[in-house]
Parts: structure tokens; sequence; C-alpha cells
């Protein structure tokens, strides 16, 4: 390396730098007539992926929409323009928890928005009640909510437990073994991550009461990108039904290799990523009979405009899952703003007690949980329609046995 | 006065907290505890120029250690324990594999992080069937403050001892050439055992301190590549072999690293690719290198 490398490095360096400056000079001071909101979400690294489909996409929908209309309705009747402090948390607890410093004790701002994942919203759940704030949690999936209401009484879990689907996917296999369509084996895999293990515990007890035998029960490691040998064995232990709790690469993966393997089992469930607007794609356009976790009532006029919507702005549909819980989540936030204003305590209050009109239909909280949840959905004609629970309204029936690939 | 100017320092950064708001706290941790990573590095790899990516590998292990034992034992002892498992681990791993050299040393203890996050994994999964644990600690920031610090003086006031220590004297020729090491009498094995446990157990510390920051521990979120790398880059930006490098490097690139996350959040990763790239061209001895050599050419040009 020559000298005259260096400086050319060093000047170019510098120039780089000076550029960055003068355009990050422009942020602005939060003034009196706004409501500041603030959130420290993935942008980079792995919680990217599910913070880029489900959480940021909302974020900036709800805030557009809020801001087109004039703003957010205060009880005085006026109305506030809304205006973000956003960070990026880089998918590490340790830059997330100072990203809410930061948002708390720096930026002052009014509300704070949840990150995305259990994990994110469990790193930070003592801080927020420690600064006083309301956390509206969406994207997280855990059995303890319950006990974390209690610990931290301004705390809102909205996407239920790893139980809750588990015995909604059991509720539904048992009604298609009473009906004679399947037998009672199952193949079961799952990732081993908190995710998948919180399931497959969910899922072992209830598939036995149900009278169900797991004929093939194995965990694989987050990251597997070969899924030959745990399908091969799955269509060899001769269950009707295969059922896989796992994350997008595993169950785009299985799928894929499903279908170039000519493994037709009566039931396909897959866990995250089945309910993505780009499983179709993945699915070489033959996903109509799979099943996953999540659902959305596809009939509901407000679902297909919220979905119309999205696309316009974002540029694609949202997930059929955690996208419009989220969605509504915002909503009965900017009502709960209209009737008792940004007092985050007077907010957490009205959220848990209030009913709210949305997306998902009217929501009324129980304990600071969301449970009329979608916990089955399975694609039909194109689209993804929730089946489980049956009596929930709009529920689709399910399609049994699944057609072949 | 060479000993006054630390101590200073460090009496003035205890009273920091009192002074700063919340995330002005944060910052502090987040540099205290960078400084005390570098620093822990340095201890090992700065004058054998072994390169090691194992940093998180020991750092997990200390996160975890006090998620595991944070319920039933007091937290001081949680902490002994965290060293105690730290320094056995890299008493196993350093006696099987500290003949490895060069790449295939890097290669290794890149790998090392991924095995131990896997043999947990696969624990928790088949054994106990939870993965996500949880920390309830009543450890204020402030506490987590005040013990990262002591640790990073600890560090440092170690490091110090180490470089004019016979120990100091045997790993730089280690460094400069191992062969010639061997011949003078040097015994290879031991100074580089001693200093990888030193530098393991003082990694291991700072995970587990910083632990209770974050109420729930996962493979998946305490064994993050992304540790091991910000820490090599950081030691290496300053000097490795130097006394004050590692700090130097840890404090500026930690900064730099938070104050383009939040102004930059969709362009940062590429700005820091570019500064990568920028340590890496110009300053590949560190910046306390690069300031010696610019005053020798001055010196040079003047006589």
């Amino acid at each position: 390396m020559t000298d005259y490398n260096r400086r050319a490095t060093l000047r170019a360096f510098s120039l780089g730098l000076a550029a960055a400056l003068s355009v990050s000079a422009s942020v602005a001071e939060a003034a009196d007539d706004t409501v500041t909101i603030g959130y420290a979400v993935a942008r980079t690294g792995p919680n990217a992926t599910g913070a880029g489909i489900t959480t940021i996409p909302n974020y900036e929908l709800w805030v557009k929409t809020v801001n087109e209309a004039g703003g957010l309705a205060m009880p005085d009747g006026t109305k506030r323009m809304i205006e973000v402090v956003e960070y990026d948390d880089r998918s590490s607890n340790e830059d997330l928890v100072r990203a809410i410093e930061r948002l708390a004790s720096q930026d002052k701002v009014d509300i704070i928005l949840p990150p995305w994942g259990t994990g994110s919203n469990l790193a930070i759940a003592p801080l927020m009640d420690r600064f006083g704030y309301l956390q509206l949690g969406v994207t997280n999936v855990t059995d303890k909510a319950p006990e974390f209401v209690e610990r931290w009484p301004r705390s809102f879990w909205m996407l239920g437990g790893g139980h809750d689907y588990a015995s909604g996917l059991v509720e539904m296999l048992s009604a298609a073994h009473d009906a004679g369509i399947i037998n009672n084996e199952v193949a079961v895999v799952s990732v081993a991550d908190g995710f998948g293990i919180d399931l497959i515990n969910g899922a072992r007890p209830a598939f036995e009461e149900a009278g169900f035998e797991l004929v093939y029960d194995e965990s694989y490691p987050l990251g597997t990108s070969d899924f030959a040998a745990i399908m091969n064995e799955a269509q060899n232990s001769g269950a009707d039904s295969f059922v896989a709790f796992s994350y997008p690469p595993g169950s785009f993966g299985m799928t894929k290799t499903a279908q170039s393997m000519g493994f037709n089992p009566k039931v396909f469930f897959i866990g995250v990523g089945g309910a993505f607007p780009i499983f179709p794609g993945i699915a070489d356009g033959k996903a109509d009979g799979v099943l996953a976790i999540g659902g959305v009532n596809a009939d509901s006029g407000a679902i297909q405009e919220y979905f119309a919507r999205h696309t316009e702005v974002v540029g694609n549909p949202p997930d059929s899952w955690a996208s419009a819980i989220t969605y509504a989540s915002l909503e009965m936030l900017e009502q709960a703003i209209a009737k008792v204003g940004v007092d985050n305590d007077a907010l957490a209050e009205e959220l848990n007690s209030g009913i709210f009109d949305t997306i998902i239909g009217e929501v009324k909280l129980e304990d600071n949980q969301l449970r009329d949840l979608w916990w089955v959905g399975q694609w039909q004609d194109g689209a993804f329609k929730g089946v489980n629970p049956a009596d929930k309204e709009g529920a689709a029936d399910p399609d049994i046995p699944k057609p072949e690939w | 006065m060479k000993l006054l100017l630390p101590l200073v320092a460090l009496a003035a950064l205890a009273y920091a907290p009192n002074l700063v708001s919340d995330y002005g706290l944060g910052l502090l941790i987040g540099a205290v505890t960078y400084v005390t990573l570098a620093n822990g590095w340095a201890l090992f790899s700065g004058h054998t120029h072994y390169v090691s990516l194992a940093t998180v590998a020991f750092y997990g292990t200390g996160a975890y250690t006090v998620a595991v034992l944070n319920e039933t034992l007091p937290y001081p002892l949680v902490l002994v324990a965290a060293a105690v498992i730290g320094a056995t681990m890299a008493l196993v791993v350093g006696l099987s594999t500290l003949r490895l050299a060069g790449v295939y040393f890097v290669i290794f203890t890149f790998g090392l992080a991924e095995l131990v996050r896997q043999l947990i994994t696969w624990y928790e999964v088949n054994i106990t069937g939870t993965l996500g644990r949880y920390i309830f600690l009543d450890v204020t920031a402030r506490d987590i403050y005040w013990q990262m610090l002591a640790l990073g003086a600890a560090t440092i006031a170690l490091t110090a001892y180490v470089h004019r220590s016979r120990l100091g004297l045997a790993l730089r020729v280690i460094g400069d050439d191992e062969v010639v090491a061997a011949h003078s009498g040097i015994n290879l094995a031991r100074s580089k055992l001693i200093a990888f446990v030193l530098s393991a157990t003082i990694l291991t510390l700072v995970g587990a301190v910083a632990s209770p920051r974050s109420v729930y521990v996962e493979p998946a979120i305490v064994f993050n590549p992304t540790v091991s790398f910000l820490t090599v880059i950081m030691a290496l930006l300053g000097g490795a072999n130097r006394l004050w490098g590692p700090a130097l490097g840890a404090v500026p690139l930690f900064l730099i690293f938070e104050w383009l996350s939040s102004n930059f959040p969709d362009t940062y990763p590429i700005f820091l690719g570019l500064l990568f790239i920028a340590v890496v061209f110009a300053l590949p001895d560190g910046v306390l290198a690069g300031i010696e050599r610019l005053r020798a050419s001055r010196k040079e040009r003047t006589a």
C-alpha cells in the first residue's frame, strides 16, 4: 500500500462523513402541538425480516393514514399530528434497551410502540414499566402473558400463547378424525427455538388427550436448510397428518421438499411463514389446502380494504396473521387517545376496559390480552382464511384432505 | 503521575451516573462494556496475534450462567460461578487447540461460538424442554454500570501488569516468532494457555454482568456473532498490543455505531462496512501506531 493510497482513502472517508453529517442535521425538535411516537425496531440483523413484514409497514401505514386525516383526535376535540422518532435496534437486545432509554429520557416521546419479537418485548418490559410507558405488544407469543401482566400492569399481549395454537390445531384435526377423513397418526417436527418448543410442548399432551399418536416427533436446529431426510421419515411414518412448528425458512423449505418428492399428506400444516403473502409463490401456485398458523376473516370488508390499502401504500400485501392485529392495535391506540389523551396510565386503563372498532372487528381485551384470535388458517382459492376457532365469526370450513400438489 | 490520571478518570466515571440521563447511563454502560471486551480480547490476542472470534462464546456463556443460576444462588456467587465456568471452558478449549495457528485458529474460534450455542440449544430442547430463560434480578442500570466499570478497570490494570511481567514478554516473543520463542526456552503452551484463560474469564464475566439488562435469554440472542466482530475491530482500531489501544478504539467506534443507527437506520450497515474498510486499509496497526508514525515522519522532515 502506498502513502498516496492511504491519504486518498482518508480523504474520501472524511468527505463521506461530512456529507453524512450534513444530511442528518435536520432532525426536528418535538413541538407541543404534535404527538411524538417513538419506536426501536430491527432494520438490520436476524429480526429484520419479521419486523419488515409485520411491524414496520403497519406503523408507517398507520402514521400516514392518521396524518393524512389531519392527525390524532384529542379528548378536547383538537387534532395533533404524529411525529415519529425511530431507531434501529440492530436485532440486539442491548441496543434495543439503550434505544428505549433514549426514547424515554432523551427524546421524551409521548408513546413508545413495541419492537418485533417475543424476546425483544420481554427485554424492554421492565424498562417500559419503570419509565411509565404503556407497552402495546403484539408480536409476542407466550403462555406466560397472565404472569407478565401482573408484573408489568401496563404491558399488553395480543397474539396468544403456544398452547392456544397447539390446542386449536388439535381441535380441528380431532373433528377431521371423528369424521373419518384422517387416521389417528401424526408426524410432527418442530424448530429448536423458543417458539417451536412452546408449541410442541403444548401440542404433545393435547394430541395425546384427543387420541392421536405421534408416530414421528423430531426437532431440527434453527438454520437447517435441507429437509429431505425429515420429510422422508415423515412420509414413511404412515401418518395422514404432517405438522411442522416451523419458522419461515423451514416452512418454505419443507413445502418445496414435499412438492419435489411428491409427499401428499391429507393434512399439511406449517408454522410461521405459511400466512405470508409470498407463500403461494413459494408453493409454485399450489398453496390451496395448506394449513398454517394465523388467519384473517377474509370475507370481511374492513380486512379487504386494509389489504388493498396496505398493498397500495407499502407495495405488497400484509401477512395474514400478525399484520392485521398490529394494525388493529394501533387503531385501538388511536381511539383510546381520542378518549383520554396521551397519559400512559389512563391509556392502559382505557385499552384494557374499552371496546374498540377495528379492522379485525370489535375488540375487547381480557386482562390486557387479546384472546379472540385465529389459531389456524388455510389457503383457499388463493386467499388465506381463518378456519379455527370454527365458531369465530367469518370462519371458513377446513378443506381436508388437501388436494395433491 | 502515570497512575494518578487513570485513577482520577476512574473516579470521575464512577461519579458520572449522577450527572447524566438514563440514556446517558445506557451509553456509558455500552461504552464501558465494549472497552472491557476489547481489552479482555487484547489480553490474549494483542501480543500473540492469534485472532480469536470466540469472544461471544464466552460472553454468551456468562449470560447463560446468570440465566440458569439467578434463582438458585445469590448474585455474587452467580458471578463467581460464571468466572469459574468461563475459565474451565477456556482451559479445556485452550489445551486442545492452542497448537493451531493462523487462519486455522480463527476458524476454530468462530466455530466454537456456534458449537457452544448448539450444545446449549440441544440440551435445553432435549433435556429441560424449554428454551428461553428469564432473568428477574433486582439489579439496576447503575449497579450494572459500576460493576462493569470495576471489571473494566481491573482488566486494564491486569493488562498493565501482564505487559511488564515475564508472561507479557513471553507473549510478545511468541507473537513475533513462535520458533524463536520455543528455542529461547519459553514454555509456549503454558504462556498461551494462561493468557487465554485470563482473557476468557474476563469475557465471560462481561457477559454475566451485562445480562440482567435484557430480561429474556435465548441462545440465538446471546450468541450473536456481531459481538465477536465488533470486539476485534475495536481493538484493532486502537491498537491491540498497547495498554490504552482497545479503549481508544472501542469508545469512538461504539459512539459512531450509536450515532449511525439512530440517524441512518436504513443505510447504517453500508456506513459500517465502509468504516471497517477504512480502519483496515488506512490504519492497519491502529490509531496509536498511526500517530506515532506521523510524529516520527514529521521529526524526520524537520531534522
